[in-house]
């Protein structure tokens, strides 16, 4: 099978002050595709996912080295506008993290900070969002109530709509099931099912099982390498490198 | 086992003790304001000000002090908050993290916070004499809000500081400038311990007599330029009390009364209509 690429990464390497967190990381990550980044606590998976939209960058000592391109461009090249990067990108985090203000406002920020100020538009938008996320029937009469009042797993859905709003398109998600109950932990990952079709996702999970249901592309690390990478099917089933091996069959955790 | 439970005990008595010798020792300033206070407290004295002979016990009141006050605790807090936004913020989202500036400059404004307050005047007062201005409502807003900055920028440094990284991360993930990040998140998020550090602040300000005896001087009419002098609170409640007149003395109490009970209504008035803007916080 054929993937076209979106994201190509070349030789990157980041470093912490002394400490590297990523060694010459080399992989094209498919488009329209859920990508998974598996591999042992500390290994690197958030650093890469968060090279992706340059979240790094304001971390204290970080030394970057290499390229990421997307659609072409060096994201770490001169001339690159950050702001605009980082809209092309929605991110899930591990716990989520809706902003001090109504459910609407939450879904409305990213459209307004990009231009939007129609109130039709804006309605529509935080609409077509929420059912996106299927979140819509749950919080249609109480949209103007504090988002904080959500629970856990209608905040990380609040969440998705919220990034999705700003029209990305590629979704990052940092374990972005790792606090939410089974049940909503199933609904959030047959949502990413039914994403792919129009987005390019990349998840970083440490559940094994998640990565098989969900994944069509693995990308497995351990201690800031890449170890290895490829159709799921493939490195689940056949492992190529003895420490994914070890990995998937529980030895190396 | 038996020593862990007498410390238990200890403590607990500790806690009880010191609660209460707080609030009692608040309870009986409360009080004894009130009693002394309350039988001199006329209408009068909140809406006129000091005619001839009022500091020898006749006729009139403390309002060119009560509207003094406001304006200059009023003034200085805006000022301050001005300030003091700006440095918090440069802090806790535009400096590095652990940055050894940062870090020196919250040591300065620590030791700044302890600066006795007729420092801060007489400092305001040499700056006032290089500029050649007189004593004014000007120079006390200045030397008021040089004075009630360190606690109120430390106090909000200190909640800005509480609001976590992951929220500002979302903030940016969605494209937001820095500017943004702190304008439409962070400032919302730390809104009721912002409020609170402007409040404590307010509340220094308004009750210091020491940084305006020399900055903002005194009058009995009410002030109506920033290049006037302008009376105050605490002054008046000093003048007053330094009068060898038992009746005059009273109404010092009255005063302090009518201060204390200003210092309750714009508190609570800050938290009402700061209300609606706080309900959303993430707790
Ligand atoms: N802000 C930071 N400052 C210094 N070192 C960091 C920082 N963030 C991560 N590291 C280090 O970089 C390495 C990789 O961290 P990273 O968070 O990318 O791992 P991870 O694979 O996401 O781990 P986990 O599965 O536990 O989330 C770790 O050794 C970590 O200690
Ligand atoms: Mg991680």
């Amino acid at each position: 099978m054929e993937y076209k690429t979106h994201i190509r990464v070349r030789n990157l390497s980041v470093s912490y002050g002394k400490e590297q967190a990523l060694k010459n990381v080399t992989v094209d990550l498919p488009e329209k595709k859920i990508t998974a980044i598996i591999g042992p606590s500390g290994c690197g998976k958030t650093t890469l996912l968060k090279s992706f939209n340059r979240l790094i960058d304001s971390i204290d000592g970080i030394k970057v080295q290499g390229e990421v391109y997307l659609n072409g461009d060096n994201i770490y090249g001169p001339g690159i506008d950050v702001t605009h990067l980082r809209k092309k990108m929605g991110l899930l985090s591990q716990r989520p993290h809706p902003l001090p203000m109504s459910i609407y406002d939450n879904v409305a920020y990213g459209p307004r900070i990009h231009g939007i100020r129609k109130k039709r538009r804006l309605n529509e938008i935080v609409e077509h969002y929420l059912r996106e996320s299927s979140l819509w029937d749950e919080v249609k009469d109480r949209l103007h109530t504090p988002a904080s009042r959500l629970s856990v797993g209608q905040q990380q859905k609040l969440c998705l709509a919220r990034g999705l709003a700003v029209e990305p398109q590629i979704i990052l998600g940092d374990e972005p099931t790792s606090a939410l109950d089974p049940n909503a932990s199933q609904r959030i990952e047959k949502k990413f099912l039914q994403l792919k079709e129009k987005y390019t996702i990349i998840i970083v999970t440490h559940i094994l099982r998640q990565a098989m249901r969900l994944a069509d592309y693995v990308v497995f690390m351990y201690l800031g390498e890449l170890i290895e990478h490829g159709p799921a099917q493939r490195v689940f089933k056949e492992p190529q490198e003895e420490l994914t091996r070890g990995y998937i069959k529980g030895v190396i955790i | 086992m038996k020593l862990r439970f007498v410390e238990e005990k200890f403590f607990n008595l500790l806690m009880v003790v010191s609660t209460v010798l707080i609030v009692a020792s608040l309870v009986a300033i409360l009080v004894t304001v009130f009693i002394k206070g309350l039988p001199a407290l006329r209408l009068s004295m909140i809406t006129q000000v000091p005619k001839g002979g009022f500091y020898l016990g006749k006729e009139g009141g403390i309002l060119n002090a009560i509207l003094g006050s406001l304006y200059l605790a009023g003034g200085a807090t805006v000022l301050a908050i001005f300030i003091s936004l700006p440095i918090v913020i440069y802090f806790n989202v535009y400096a590095p993290e652990r940055s050894v500036f940062v870090n020196l400059c919250r040591f300065s404004l620590d030791v700044l916070w302890g600066v006795p307050s007729i420092v801060f005047g007489a400092f305001g007062f040499t700056i006032m004499l290089f500029f050649g201005l007189r004593a004014s409502l000007l120079g006390g807003i200045i030397a008021v809000a040089l004075l009630i900055l360190p606690v109120m920028s430390r106090a909000m440094d200190e909640v800005v500081k509480m609001v976590p990284r992951g929220l500002l991360e979302a903030s940016y993930s969605l494209g937001a400038t820095k500017l943004e990040t702190s304008v439409k998140v962070v400032v919302r998020q730390a809104l009721p311990g912002i409020l609170t550090a402007v409040l404590v602040a307010f509340g220094r300000g308004i009750g210091d007599a020491a940084s305006v005896i020399f900055t903002a001087g005194f009058t009995d009419s009410i002030p109506i330029s920033l290049m006037r002098p302008a009376a105050t609170l605490p002054l008046a409640i000093f003048f007053q009390l330094g009068t060898p007149f038992p009746e005059v003395q009273e109404r010092a109490y009255a005063s302090a009364l009518v201060l204390t009970f200003m210092i309750l209504v714009i508190s609570i008035a800050a938290r009402l209509l700061t209300k609606s803007f706080t309900k959303h916080v993430i707790k």
